[in-house]
């Protein structure tokens, strides 16, 4: 695995546009901007909508993600390459779960949404409609997914890495400043994890940083590569873009990310946290 | 969840007894400019959060008291301010030179 086989440029990107073999997928939680203007061709997915169960606080089943990519035209053959907003969040998260349920060949937008808009690059509103497919996904690839237990259990042994902002790892703030900081959760951080943003992954422009950078950069804060890692955040979106770094970029082993993330350990009874 | 609310207006819902709303409007020759990326940035200089200013140039975010570096980005040029934030309710503009 190297950093071609998983991120094209912007350039890549508009070169390549209506390629058959080729799925330009949309990944947001506030499918707005999709529907404002979008790279030609490029099929929606809504994070919440469509990813998320829609009764408990899960995935989609093997099924009904099966169904889902049928619909949306994506067959098991198909390369999908996938941008969003938020610098990337959603369609990394979106990576991580095709991951999960066994898709060949996925990669992201270096930058996504954001630097092909600072780009000036065209978008459209039309729709493109794909013709339905027989999706067939694999059982999911827990190897990559870690849960409360695995979490509690990891503290002090494994690699936790807290992808969230200081403020958010401190207990200052309970979620991005972009949203109201009324939860029920407690502030806080998981025991002996090691604070490193996702954000400093990243440039400006929403790209992330070279192989050297990123490896200097776990490197410094003290990341020990012997041993697996669980990533984690807020809800699991943040933390899919670190899981992408540490494991597609630079190639780690047994690297899970934790999509529970902070909401559900804050809420946790009885669990230690550390502020 | 992690997606930022529709930006600006009204801020009706919002107990601005408890929170901390920063909030403005990013400017460029004299207009608005929507679509613009704004960033909001601890003490420390790091990224807290972001988001896109609506049709009338607006952001808003909700943080704790403190110092605050907001850095907006955009095809026309960038700008960059630091505040003061309390409880309540923080305005402050953006004029990208």
């Amino acid at each position: 695995m190297s950093r071609s086989d998983v991120l094209v440029t912007a350039d890549w990107a508009q070169e390549h546009l209506g390629d058959p073999g080729l799925v330009f997928v949309e990944v947001d939680e506030d499918t707005s901007a999709y529907d404002g203007g979008h790279l030609e061709g490029a099929v929606k997915l809504d994070w919440k909508k469509d990813l998320q169960d829609p009764l408990r606080r899960d995935f989609v089943g093997r099924e009904a993600f099966e169904t889902l990519l049928s619909s949306r035209g994506i067959g098991n053959d198909d390369t999908v390459i996938l941008y969003g907003g938020n610098n990337n969040w959603f369609a990394a998260y979106a990576y991580w779960y095709f991951k999960l349920y066994g898709h060949r060949d996925v990669k992201l937008i270096d930058g996504g949404r954001k630097k092909w808009e600072l780009d000036g690059r065209p978008l459209s509103k039309d729709a493109h409609p794909r013709p339905a497919t027989q999706y067939r996904a694999s059982e999911p690839d827990l190897s990559i997914r870690a849960f409360r237990d695995e979490v509690v259990a990891s503290i002090g042994s494994k690699n936790l890495i807290d992808v969230r902002s200081p403020d958010e790892f401190s207990g200052k703030i309970l979620a991005p400043a972009h949203l109201p900081q009324e939860m029920a959760q407690k502030g806080g951080h998981v025991p002996t994890a090691k604070n490193i943003p996702w954000s400093k992954a990243a440039n400006e422009d929403g790209t992330f940083k070279s192989d050297e950078q990123l490896a200097a950069l776990y490197d410094e804060q003290g990341f020990d590569a012997s041993k697996p890692t669980i990533a984690y955040c807020r809800i699991g979106e943040r933390s899919s873009h670190t899981w992408f770094v540490l494991r597609e970029l630079l190639g780690k082993s047994d690297v899970k990310n934790y999509d529970g993330s902070w909401v559900e350990y804050g809420s946790l009874v009885g669990v230690p946290i550390e502020k | 969840m992690c997606g930022a609310p529709k930006q600006g207006g009204v801020l009706d819902g919002i107990d601005l007894s408890t929170q901390t709303v920063i909030q403005g409007s990013v400017w460029h020759d004299g207009d608005p400019v929507a679509g613009a990326y704004v960033r909001l940035l601890d003490e420390t200089d790091e990224f807290t959060a972001e988001v896109v200013t609506s049709p009338e140039g607006e952001f808003r975010f909700f943080a704790a008291p403190g110092k605050w570096t907001l850095r907006s980005l955009a095809p026309v040029g960038r700008a960059e301010r630091t505040i003061a934030a309390d409880v309540g309710l923080n305005e402050t503009t953006l004029a990208i030179a």
